[in-house]
């Protein structure tokens, strides 16, 4: 069901349809916090102090954006208020999201990547590449799993990112390319190993 | 993994996710499709990529805690008492 079909219901008093509604966004309403306040205990509060500002305002809520976009705005403002801002310096990581080891002195891969799609192959290898992922992202330090989450799973554009996190958009996608490459060498490892059963 | 006159394999990989954000200038575009079409391992760290986002975007949501969950819903309560209060 769409978002604005469960804010329907939730406006005539609608429990379950709230709850799904919770369960749809809270864990990436935390992502994003998380980017803002150092603990995920603080990031879970400013949380739920981002459900009751939905709930106080939601009669207001005309549709101009997206309920998605304005759900993270809220989320983002109060986050912002809470946060000591320790990622308002994004800290590029030294490592080379591809490793140098796989290039040899000219530049060439050493061993040339596989197409995934040529290594996924069934329903159940799916399903497995799907939870690889997940924990994949969740392995992610911040601010580079607040990105990913955002970008990626949440399906935002990199400019809605740049604005909730307030980061210039070539540090948003500096943060996407280094997290998306870990991501892609932690599928390519499961698959890889997946694979060497077959 | 042929050899371009422009960009090395290492190089390239460097681009892709940039390539794939629209976010790269003409000629590093140039320079990396040119690279591209005669570089089947980037080709293929490529499709990687792209098959990587697209995976992303069908995590769902994770499982809340049945604790997390009630207090939420404790957020939702308040609310429909304090509407039928006033």
């Amino acid at each position: 069901m769409e978002d604005e079909a469960l804010l329907e219901r939730i406006l005539g008093g609608d429990r379950d349809a709230f709850t799904e509604l919770v369960e749809r966004y809270q864990h990436s309403l935390i992502r994003l916090a998380r980017y803002f306040v150092k603990t995920e205990s603080s990031a879970e509060d400013v949380a739920q102090d981002t459900w009751i500002a939905v709930m106080k305002g939601l009669e207001k809520f005309e549709g101009r954006s997206t309920f998605k976009t304005w759900l993270f705005r809220i989320a983002a403002n109060r986050a912002r208020k809470t946060g000591a801002r320790e990622y308002r310096v994004v800290n590029v990581d030294p490592v080379d999201p591809v490793s140098s080891a796989r290039f040899n002195e000219a530049g060439m891969w050493r061993e040339a990547p596989v197409p995934f799609t040529e290594l996924i192959n069934d329903r159940l290898a799916n399903a497995d590449v799907v939870e690889a992922c997940r924990r994949a992202i969740r392995d992610l330090p911040e601010p580079q799993q607040s990105v990913v989450t955002l970008r990626d799973v949440e399906g935002l554009s990199t400019r809605e990112v740049s604005e909730l996190l307030e980061i210039s958009e070539s540090n948003v996608r500096v943060l996407l390319h280094r997290g998306r490459a870990k991501i892609r060498e932690a599928l390519e490892g499961k698959l890889k190993g997946g694979y060497s059963w077959q | 993994m042929a050899m371009t006159q422009d960009i090395t394999c290492h190089q390239a990989v460097a681009l892709v996710s940039d390539y794939l954000e629209g976010a790269l200038s003409r000629r590093d575009r140039r320079r990396l499709e040119r690279h591209l079409e005669g570089c089947e391992a980037c080709s293929a760290y490529l499709e990687q990529m792209r098959v990587t986002i697209a995976i992303s975007g069908s995590v769902g949501p994770e499982d809340l805690s049945a604790e997390a969950l009630s207090r939420l819903v404790d957020v939702f309560e308040k609310y429909r008492q304090d509407q039928s209060g006033e």
